[in-house]
C-alpha cells in the first residue's frame, strides 16, 4: 500500500503562461495508480528585469523588475495505472517595481490533462517508456492579455499534444519530451492594432508554440532530482520594435535551465514536497525569468488495500 | 475493462489532430476588407463650387483641355484598357476591389497604419538624455517622425484638407470638361468598379494618389518609396477597373501633386518644426509655474524626457486664428495646493485602487497610446466605419474627412496651448501610489487630451451625421472617462477639455455650414 502511493504528483500543468514565465509542464512520468488521487498547492514567484525586444538585449527603468507570483491548485487522479487525469488552475498577481503601470492579478486558465503511459519496454539493462500527454487550458477568468508585460496570461485557449521519452537505469532517469500546442486566436479591447502593419479588427492571430524539455535526473525512493533544459518556441509571430509594448502575438521564445526536487515523506508517503527553480538563459520578446516554486502535495487512495498490491509494479 | 481507458487518450489525439487540421485557417481579416465598391448616393456634381480650404480657386491650377473621345489618341487609351482587361491576374482583380471601396477612405486607412508606425517614443542615448528624429534623415534612428498624437492630428488634418481641395479641383474640371468614363464610351470595356454618371476627366484616383503621395512623402519621409508605390496602384487599378483613361490619370496626378505643393508650403511655415522646443524653453516651463507657487509637471519617465511638443500650441491653424485659439484655452486647473485638487487625486486613486474589468475594458479601448494611430486617428477610424453606409461621393468622404481633422488639428492645438501654459502635474506625480491602467503620456495633464480631440470630433461628426449625435457624444464621453478610469487624469481635467473640445468642434461647424456642401 505504501508503495502504491508513494510517487505523488509532481505534475506543475498549465503554466504555459506566456512570455511571463515558462514552466514546468505535465512533463514527469510519474503516475498515479489507478484510484489513487493526489492534490496539491504550488506557490511560483518569477521575476525579471532585462527582457528582449526582438533580439536587443535590455532593461527598462519605466517597469523595474516584474515580479508574476502564482498560488496554483493541481489535481491528479489515476483512471488506471496507465491513465492519469489531470487538473489544474492558478491565481496570479503581477507587479512591476518601477514606473506607474498597474499591475494585474486572477485566476489564468484552467486546464485538464490526460496522460497515457502507453509502453514499457526492457532497454540497455534499464526501461524505456513512452507516455502521451493531451492537455486543454483555457481562460478561468476575462483578465485582460493585452496588457504585457503585466497581463497575467495571453487569453488563449489550448490544445497541446506531447510526446514523453523516459529511460530509467537503476537511480538514473533520463527523459526527453517535445509538445505541440495549438493556441486560438484571441479578442481584445481595442479595434485595431499594429503589428508588422496595421490591423483593423478586435480578433488577434496567436501563433502555435512548441516545447522540448530534456530532464536528467536521480530518481530515488523517496527523493527525485532532475536538471532540466528546456525550450519554448513560437512558431511565428512578431518582434517588438525598438520602445515598443509587448504584446499577445510576438514571437516569444526562450530556452532556461532549472532544477526539480521532490522529495516524499519516509514517515508519511502521503506527503511530498517539490521545489523548482528555473532561469532563462536565452530569449526572444520575453524577460530574462528567474522562478522558484515549492509545493506540497497530499496523496490517498480509495482502492481497497486488498486491490493495491498490482499496483507496485507500475513504479517507474 | 482496460481497453475502455485506452481508448479515451487515442480519441482525444484524434480530437486534437483535428483540431489542428482546422486551426491552420486562423487569419484574421480587417473589417473593411471585404467592402463593395463605392457607389454614392449623389455624384456632387456641384462640389466644384465648395469652399475649398488653402486654395484661392477650383481652377488655380489649370487642366488640358482633353482630347474627344472619337480621337486615334483616346482610342489607343481605350486599347490600354482592353488589353488589360484581357487577362486580369486575381491580384489585379484584388487590387481593383480593394481600391474600388474608395480612394479617401484607403488613404486615411494607410494613414492610420503610418501613424501607427511611427507612434513610438525613441529609445535613451547612453547618457540618459534621448535623440530627437530628424526630418532629414528619416531612416536613422530615432526614425522620423515620432508620430504622437499633435504630431498625428496635424498628418491628418494636413492630408484630408488636402485631398478636399484637390478633389474639389477635380469636381471643377469634370464639370466642365463632361469627358465620360471609358466603360461609359466603349460599351466592351467592363466596369469593375461602380458605374457611375461622373466625369472621369481628371481622374478622382489620381487625383488622390498625387496629392496624397506627395503629402505623405512631406510627413513620412521615410515612406516615399511605399507611398509611390500605393499611388501607382491606385492609378493602374482605376484604369483596369474601367473607370480611367491614360489621359484621366496622368491630368489628375498632376493637378493632385500641384495642389498639395500649396499645402506643404503652409506646412513648412505654420511653426510645428520648432514645436519640440529647446532646453531653455523646457526650463523656463518649469520655473515659470514654480514662480505662480504651482507645483510643475515633471516627466515621470526614467530617464526624464522632455515633454512633448511643448510649443506645438503655436502652431497655425488651417481654421482659426492666433487669437481665438488663445481665446479658447479655458481657466486655470485647481490649484496643486488646493483642496480640491486634493479630492480629485483621492478620486483618482479611488477609481484605480481595485479597478473593475469593465473600466479595464474602457481605459483599453480608448487608450490609443504609443504604437497606435493616436486619438485623432480612434475618431478617423469611427467616423470612416460610419461613412462607409452613408455612400458619400469622394469628394464629400474627403470634406467630410477634412473637417474631422482639420477640427482635431485644432483641438490638439488648443489643447497643447492649455498644457503648457499651467503645466499642471498628473495625478501619479501628486500621489506615486496611484498605479495607472495605460501608460502616463509624457505631457502635462491639464486638460485632458483625449477628452478634448473627443469633444471636438463628437461635436462636428454630430453634425455630419446627426443621427448619430447621441452614439458620438457617448463615445466621447466614455473617452473622456477612460482617462480618469485609467489613472492618468483628474476629473476637471476631463470635464473641461470636454468642453473645450466641443468649443473647438464648433468652429468646424461653423465653417462647414457655409462650404457648399451641406
Amino acid at each position: 500500500m505504501k508503495n502504491s502511493i508513494k510517487r505523488n504528483c509532481l505534475s506543475v500543468i498549465g503554466l504555459l503562461l506566456s512570455s511571463i514565465s515558462i514552466a514546468q509542464t505535465t512533463d514527469d512520468v510519474i503516475m498515479m495508480n489507478k484510484k489513487q488521487w493526489c492534490n496539491g498547492l504550488t506557490y511560483t514567484s518569477s521575476q525579471w528585469k532585462e527582457y528582449w525586444e526582438g533580439t536587443f538585449k535590455r532593461d527598462n527603468a519605466n517597469i523595474g523588475s516584474i515580479t508574476t507570483q502564482s498560488l496554483m491548485f493541481m489535481s491528479n487522479y489515476g483512471i488506471s495505472n496507465t491513465v492519469n487525469i489531470m487538473a489544474g488552475i492558478p491565481y496570479m498577481v503581477t507587479k512591476a517595481s518601477a514606473g506607474t503601470l498597474h499591475g494585474q492579478k486572477g485566476l489564468q486558465d484552467v486546464s485538464l490533462a490526460v496522460k497515457w503511459k502507453a509502453l514499457t519496454i526492457p532497454f540497455i539493462k534499464g526501461k524505456l517508456s513512452l507516455f502521451g500527454v493531451g492537455e486543454f487550458s483555457t481562460p478561468a477568468t476575462n483578465y485582460e492579455a493585452d496588457f504585457l508585460p503585466l497581463s497575467i496570461g495571453l487569453g488563449t485557449t489550448n490544445f497541446s499534444t506531447k510526446l514523453i521519452s523516459n529511460y530509467q537505469k537503476n537511480y538514473l532517469n533520463i527523459r526527453l519530451s517535445g509538445a505541440y500546442v495549438w493556441r486560438s486566436n484571441i479578442s481584445i479591447d481595442r479595434t485595431s492594432y499594429y503589428t508588422t502593419g496595421i490591423v483593423y479588427s478586435n480578433q488577434v492571430n496567436i501563433p502555435d508554440a512548441a516545447n522540448f524539455n530534456l530532464a536528467i535526473g536521480l530518481h530515488k525512493k523517496y527523493l527525485l532530482a532532475d536538471a532540466i533544459l528546456y525550450n519554448m518556441t513560437t512558431l511565428g509571430g512578431f518582434d517588438m520594435r525598438k520602445n515598443d509594448m509587448p504584446f499577445p502575438s510576438n514571437r516569444m521564445n526562450s530556452t532556461g535551465i532549472g532544477v526539480n526536487i521532490k522529495y516524499t515523506l519516509p514517515s508519511n508517503t502521503h506527503i511530498s514536497f517539490v521545489g523548482v527553480a528555473n532561469y532563462v538563459l536565452a530569449g526572444r520578446n520575453v524577460g530574462q525569468a528567474t522562478s522558484f516554486t515549492i509545493g506540497c502535495f497530499y496523496a490517498n487512495s480509495f482502492i481497497h488495500k486488498t486491490k493495491a498490491t498490482n499496483s507496485t509494479s507500475n513504479k517507474n | 475493462m482496460k481497453k475502455i481507458f485506452y481508448t479515451i487518450p487515442v480519441l482525444l489525439l484524434l480530437i486534437l489532430s483535428f483540431y489542428g487540421l482546422n486551426s491552420c485557417n486562423k487569419s484574421i481579416s480587417n473589417r473593411t476588407a471585404d467592402l463593395p465598391a463605392l457607389n454614392p448616393a449623389s455624384l456632387d456634381l456641384n462640389a466644384g463650387s465648395w469652399k475649398t480650404i488653402l486654395l484661392n480657386r477650383p481652377d488655380t491650377f489649370s487642366v488640358a483641355t482633353p482630347s474627344a473621345t472619337t480621337t486615334p489618341n483616346y482610342i489607343g487609351e481605350l486599347n490600354e484598357i482592353k488589353g488589360y482587361q484581357k487577362h486580369l491576374t486575381s491580384d489585379q482583380l484584388n487590387k481593383i476591389k480593394y481600391w474600388s471601396a474608395g480612394g479617401v477612405l484607403r488613404w486615411n486607412e494607410i494613414l492610420r497604419g503610418l501613424v501607427a508606425k511611427y507612434n513610438l517614443p525613441p529609445y535613451q542615448n547612453p547618457d540618459g538624455t534621448y535623440p530627437i528624429p530628424s526630418a532629414a534623415n528619416p531612416f536613422a534612428y530615432p526614425l522620423f517622425p515620432f508620430a504622437n498624437p499633435p504630431y498625428a492630428a496635424r498628418a491628418y488634418a494636413y492630408i484630408t484638407a488636402a485631398q478636399y481641395d484637390a478633389l474639389v479641383a477635380c469636381w471643377y474640371y469634370k464639370t466642365k470638361f463632361n469627358r465620360q468614363a471609358p466603360y461609359k464610351t466603349d460599351t466592351t470595356i467592363t466596369a469593375y468598379a461602380s458605374k457611375t454618371n461622373l466625369p472621369s476627366y481628371p481622374s478622382e484616383a489620381a487625383v488622390l494618389a498625387g496629392v496624397t503621395a506627395e503629402m505623405m512623402i512631406l510627413l513620412f519621409p521615410g515612406e516615399t518609396s511605399a507611398v509611390q508605390q500605393l499611388a501607382i496602384e491606385q492609378e493602374q487599378a482605376a484604369v483596369m477597373s474601367g473607370a480611367a483613361s491614360r489621359s484621366d490619370i496622368l491630368a489628375g496626378e498632376s493637378l493632385g501633386r500641384q495642389i498639395a505643393d500649396v499645402f506643404i508650403a503652409k506646412a513648412r511655415t505654420d511653426k510645428a518644426g520648432s514645436a519640440v522646443g529647446t532646453p531653455t524653453d523646457w526650463a523656463n516651463l518649469e520655473n515659470n509655474t514654480i514662480s505662480k507657487g504651482e507645483t510643475p509637471w515633471y516627466s515621470l519617465e526614467t530617464p526624464k524626457r522632455p515633454p512633448m511638443l511643448p510649443l506645438f500650441g503655436n502652431v497655425k491653424s488651417l481654421l482659426i486664428d492666433s487669437a481665438s485659439i488663445v481665446s479658447l484655452r479655458p481657466g486655470p486647473p485647481p490649484s496643486t495646493s488646493s483642496v480640491q485638487m486634493k479630492t480629485e487625486v483621492q478620486e483618482v486613486y479611488d477609481y484605480v485602487k481595485n479597478p473593475s474589468r469593465e473600466n479595464m475594458r474602457i481605459v483599453q479601448f480608448w487608450a490609443d497610446g504609443a504604437g497606435t494611430y493616436t486619438p485623432p486617428g480612434h475618431w478617423n477610424a469611427i467616423a470612416s466605419e460610419d461613412f462607409i453606409d452613408l455612400n458619400f461621393s469622394e469628394v464629400r468622404w474627403a470634406n467630410n474627412l477634412a473637417l474631422l481633422n482639420i477640427t482635431l488639428m485644432d483641438a490638439a492645438i488648443v489643447c497643447w496651448n492649455t498644457k503648457y501654459y499651467y503645466y499642471n502635474p498628473r495625478p501619479c506625480q501628486l500621489n506615486p501610489a496611484i498605479k495607472t491602467l495605460t501608460g502616463v503620456p509624457n505631457f502635462p495633464s491639464y486638460i485632458s487630451g483625449h477628452s478634448t480631440f473627443s469633444g471636438a470630433a463628437a461635436a462636428l461628426l454630430s453634425f455630419v451625421v446627426p443621427a448619430n449625435a447621441n452614439k458620438y457624444m457617448q463615445m466621447a464621453q466614455e473617452a473622456s472617462f477612460s482617462r480618469l478610469a485609467g489613472g492618468i487624469h483628474y476629473r476637471s481635467d476631463c470635464s473641461v477639455g470636454l468642453q473645450v473640445g466641443q468649443n473647438v468642434g464648433g468652429y468646424a461647424i461653423a465653417r462647414a455650414k457655409i462650404d457648399g456642401a451641406h
